[in-house]
């Protein structure tokens, strides 16, 4: 049977996003001028939430060929065209590079000189070391990511099994090496924010968000899709309804693993652990902190629950989009801190400053999104496992 | 052994089952088998296309689809899962409040006595609990239909094979539009294996018996439970004792009234620095010292039944296992331990307020202080609530107004 695009994608896509994109741009520009600092830190949050998608997206490719799993097929480019932002990273994280020495405090050598603590992490935390590994991931995600893609494409010519075969090796390598390059990326990129503190539960932690927005990315990109005709008629609610039962379930990992550190941090009530907390809890953080633990796991736990409400696709797609909401929210919460309490503030700052940044990520995916869309097919046609994951069933 | 074990089970089976061999004529329902799960799923839909809503599907394994191909509700046992999930949090969360929070306060950690964070896993525990045991027994109960344990379909060849590698449907005669020879032709046209017919059981009333109540049912669960009970105590207070197991155990820190090297005087437990005091006690001037001097400490505490109810609380945990429940000294440790004396001795009746407050905080001969344990306010409150019991024990005619 041939399966091709029925539509292409409107070249609205990219046109919004470009303006989205520019609109974005500008407001980032106009708060690294008003604040420098701050806005560093915004780029550090909007960083680790593309990373968030692009890795947990090349996680969910990873995923399915290291299972063997049918039903996800026919949606395995949506997170493969999410992760073509992987390449981009390289460039994007040039700000960061700039913003070291405002973000992170073991930059200081001033400091670590007279920092027992520091002086002894300075064999990893230094900034020579620092950029040895952040390249080593790049290249390490960019290898990985340009071999899922060459299979998954080439597949589309002729159908050969031996794709599949390949991807499914690369996948079992993949899986230690993913989830040893994320913990790094999270306690290089955000943990040492802090870097008096460490916590050894942190890379499951961030690596819990990140499948979290790979689900809900995924789910609100395929209810768009549907919604709007791209779909094949077959793909009805029993696809839905497991992506909306895998986003929920990563949901309680993530809040699984969100307790199991405050708790034992809570337990031993050790100063040099419990300060962390505490910067989170400070004057109207409070409310942030506890608006997390509802925004990003009570109450969508409530709403996910019933089965109705992961096979109605309005309902799914209003949750991926809260839960896209919550990771943002969360990685606000993981970084902010440092500044407002480094600029003498007792509660979160938001305002301007911050809009732009989401607007950016917006933008990028949907230029992203359209452009791979328009090179490849938007389901893997010739996928030996795509007939049994299209007629699907419950 | 076990050979053993599984021909009682069989043996009970046989001579208890007082429903084996005993089927009536009447026919239950026109059953069929498939050797696919495609052919099953065809099959369920062409029957449930076909007006018939009185009929089941069994399959080795749950095969996708089925549940649209016989056109199923969704079922409700979601809610009596959510419910009874909802009840084990609440459950938890109530009892934790309970004891740890107002019956039973301990200090743990320096945590308040009930907290959030500490009671999540025990919440979590028991939701789950309550959650796997309730959807387990609702669906026994609604679906299973127990406690009826027989079902006709049992003993049939039909069930065999349905446990085997075969997908089966059958449709009860109990259908309103039940027809043998109807049924018979739709399954045969629709490529079945082997289409048969499954009677009623006739149950033989006197056969009923409980085979729980079967000798060697009861030897086998005796067996189950002293094994249990042996491992268990091997496994605590042995094996994990063994390497590996104790790696966890064994750790490189002081425990109480052990000794340390990085102390010069070699002692692990420490005094608090000097000139500081923990939080929470006062301490106290007044130790050692004769009790004349004692005599004019006042009890800073009101009498009132807040300060009364605490002292009593204390006095019942701390006190009443020596000088007895109403201070008469005749608690259930007489004969086991110099004995304690009674409280209500004229001695301590003309004693002041202080002197009691004292030999609590100071401790006297044998007993020893309870400043630690006791906190200064409710040993205070202790005081009052001794001087309550003894003017309860002489109490004069004109207490009574
Ligand atoms: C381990 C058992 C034990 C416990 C518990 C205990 N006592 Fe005693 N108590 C004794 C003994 C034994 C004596 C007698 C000591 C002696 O030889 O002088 C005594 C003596 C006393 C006396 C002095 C009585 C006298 O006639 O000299 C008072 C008052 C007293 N206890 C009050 C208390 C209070 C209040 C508590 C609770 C905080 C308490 N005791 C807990 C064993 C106990």
């Amino acid at each position: 049977m041939e399966l091709q695009n029925k539509k292409e994608i409107s070249g609205k896509v990219s046109k919004i996003g470009f303006i989205l994109l520019i609109i974005g741009a500008v407001l980032v520009g106009a708060s690294f001028m008003a604040n420098k600092e701050r806005a560093f830190f915004d780029y550090l949050i909007m960083y680790m939430f593309i990373i968030s998608i692009a890795l947990g997206s090349l996680g969910l490719v990873a995923l399915e060929y290291l299972v063997g799993a049918n039903w996800s097929t026919p949606f395995r480019r949506i997170s493969e065209f999410l992760s073509s932002i992987i390449p981009l990273l390289i460039l994007l994280v040039i700000p960061i590079i700039l913003g070291m020495h405002d973000l992170y405090h073991w930059t200081h050598k001033e400091a670590v000189e007279t920092d027992a603590i520091l002086k002894g992490k300075e064999p990893y935390l230094n900034t020579q070391f620092f950029y040895i590994r952040l390249g080593i991931y790049f290249v390490v995600w960019f290898l990985f990511f340009i071999g899922f893609i060459k299979n998954s494409t080439n597949q589309d010519k002729d159908g050969n099994v031996i794709y599949t075969k390949r991807n499914t090796t690369l996948s079992t390598i993949f899986a230690p090496v993913f989830m040893i390059t994320l913990t790094f990326c999270a306690i290089d990129l955000m943990m040492s924010l802090e870097p008096h503190w460490y916590s050894t539960i942190y890379g499951v932690y961030y690596f819990a968000g990140t499948i979290v927005a790979g689900f809900a990315s995924l789910t609100l990109i395929s209810v768009l899709l549907k919604q709007n005709g791209y779909l094949d008629p077959r793909i009805g609610n029993d696809h839905f309804y497991s992506m909306g039962t895998m986003m929920f379930g990563f949901n309680i990992f993530w809040a699984y693993i969100a307790f199991s550190q405050l708790v034992l941090q809570w337990y031993a009530d050790i100063p040099e652990e419990t300060f962390w907390y505490m910067m989170r809890w400070e004057g109207s953080w409070k409310y942030v902190s506890i608006g997390l633990l509802f925004f990003h796991f009570v109450l969508p736990f409530l709403i996910l629950l019933p089965r109705s409400v992961k096979t109605n696709l309005n309902r799914l797609k209003v949750m991926s989009i809260w839960l896209l909401v919550a990771h943002y929210l969360d990685l606000y919460w993981l970084i902010m801190p440092t500044y407002t309490h480094k600029a003498g503030l007792h509660g979160p700052v938001f305002g301007w400053n911050e809009l732009g940044f989401p607007l950016v990520i917006i933008g990028l995916f949907m230029i992203i999104f359209r452009r791979r869309s328009m090179k490849n097919n938007l389901m893997p046609v010739k996928d030996p496992k795509l007939e049994a994951g299209l007629n699907f069933h419950l | 052994m076990i050979k053993k074990i599984v021909n009682i089970f069989k043996k009970v089976n046989e001579d208890q089952n007082p429903w084996k061999d005993e089927k009536s004529d009447k026919v239950y329902a026109v059953a069929a088998l498939f050797n696919t799960p495609d052919e099953i799923i065809h099959a369920a839909e062409k029957v449930s296309n076909s007006g018939y809503n009185d009929f089941d599907v069994n399959t080795p394994y749950p095969v996708h689809g089925m549940d649209d191909a016989m056109k199923l509700k969704p079922t409700r046992l979601g809610w009596f899962s959510f419910a009874l999930g909802l009840t084990g949090t609440l459950t938890a969360l109530g009892m934790i409040f309970y004891m740890n929070g107002i019956d039973y306060n301990n200090i743990i950690g320096g945590k308040p006595f009930f907290n959030f964070p500490s009671s999540v896993p025990v919440t979590f525990a028991l939701t789950i609990l309550f959650t796997g045991l309730t959807t387990v027994g609702v669906l026994i109960a609604l679906f299973s239909k127990l406690p009826w344990l027989n079902n006709p379909l049992l003993d049939s060849e039909y069930s065999k094979a349905t446990s085997q590698d075969k997908f089966g449907i059958y449709i009860k005669s109990t259908d309103s539009k039940f027809n043998q020879s109807e049924i018979e032709t739709m399954f045969s046209s629709l490529g079945s294996s082997a289409v048969s017919l499954i009677y009623d059981s006739k149950v033989n009333e006197k056969k009923i018996k409980t085979p729980i109540f079967e000798t060697g049912f009861i030897k086998i669960l005796i067996g189950v439970g002293v094994g249990t009970a042996v491992i268990t105590y091997f496994t605590l207070n042995w094996v994990i004792f063994q390497m590996p197991f104790d790696w966890m155990v064994i750790q490189p820190k002081v425990l109480p009234q052990e000794k340390s090297k990085i102390f010069a005087d070699g002692f692990g437990m420490r005094e608090p620095v000097p000139g500081t005091v923990a939080r929470g006690f006062m301490p106290y001037e007044y130790k050692g010292m004769p009790d004349s001097l004692v005599k004019l400490l006042a009890n800073p505490l009101p009498v009132n039944e807040k300060t009364l109810l605490t002292g009593q609380k204390r006095y019942d945990t701390y006190c009443s296992p020596c000088h007895g429940n109403y201070g008469k000294g005749d608690s259930r440790l007489r004969g086991q331990f110099p004995n304690p004396p009674t409280l209500m001795s004229e001695k301590v009746l003309n004693w002041t307020d202080g002197n009691i407050y004292h030999i609590i905080t100071n401790g006297q001969n044998v007993m020893a202080s309870y400043a630690k344990q006791i906190s200064r306010d409710d040993r205070w409150a202790i005081v009052h609530y001794i001087r309550a019991l003894q003017r309860s024990q002489n109490a004069k005619d004109s207490d009574l107004n």
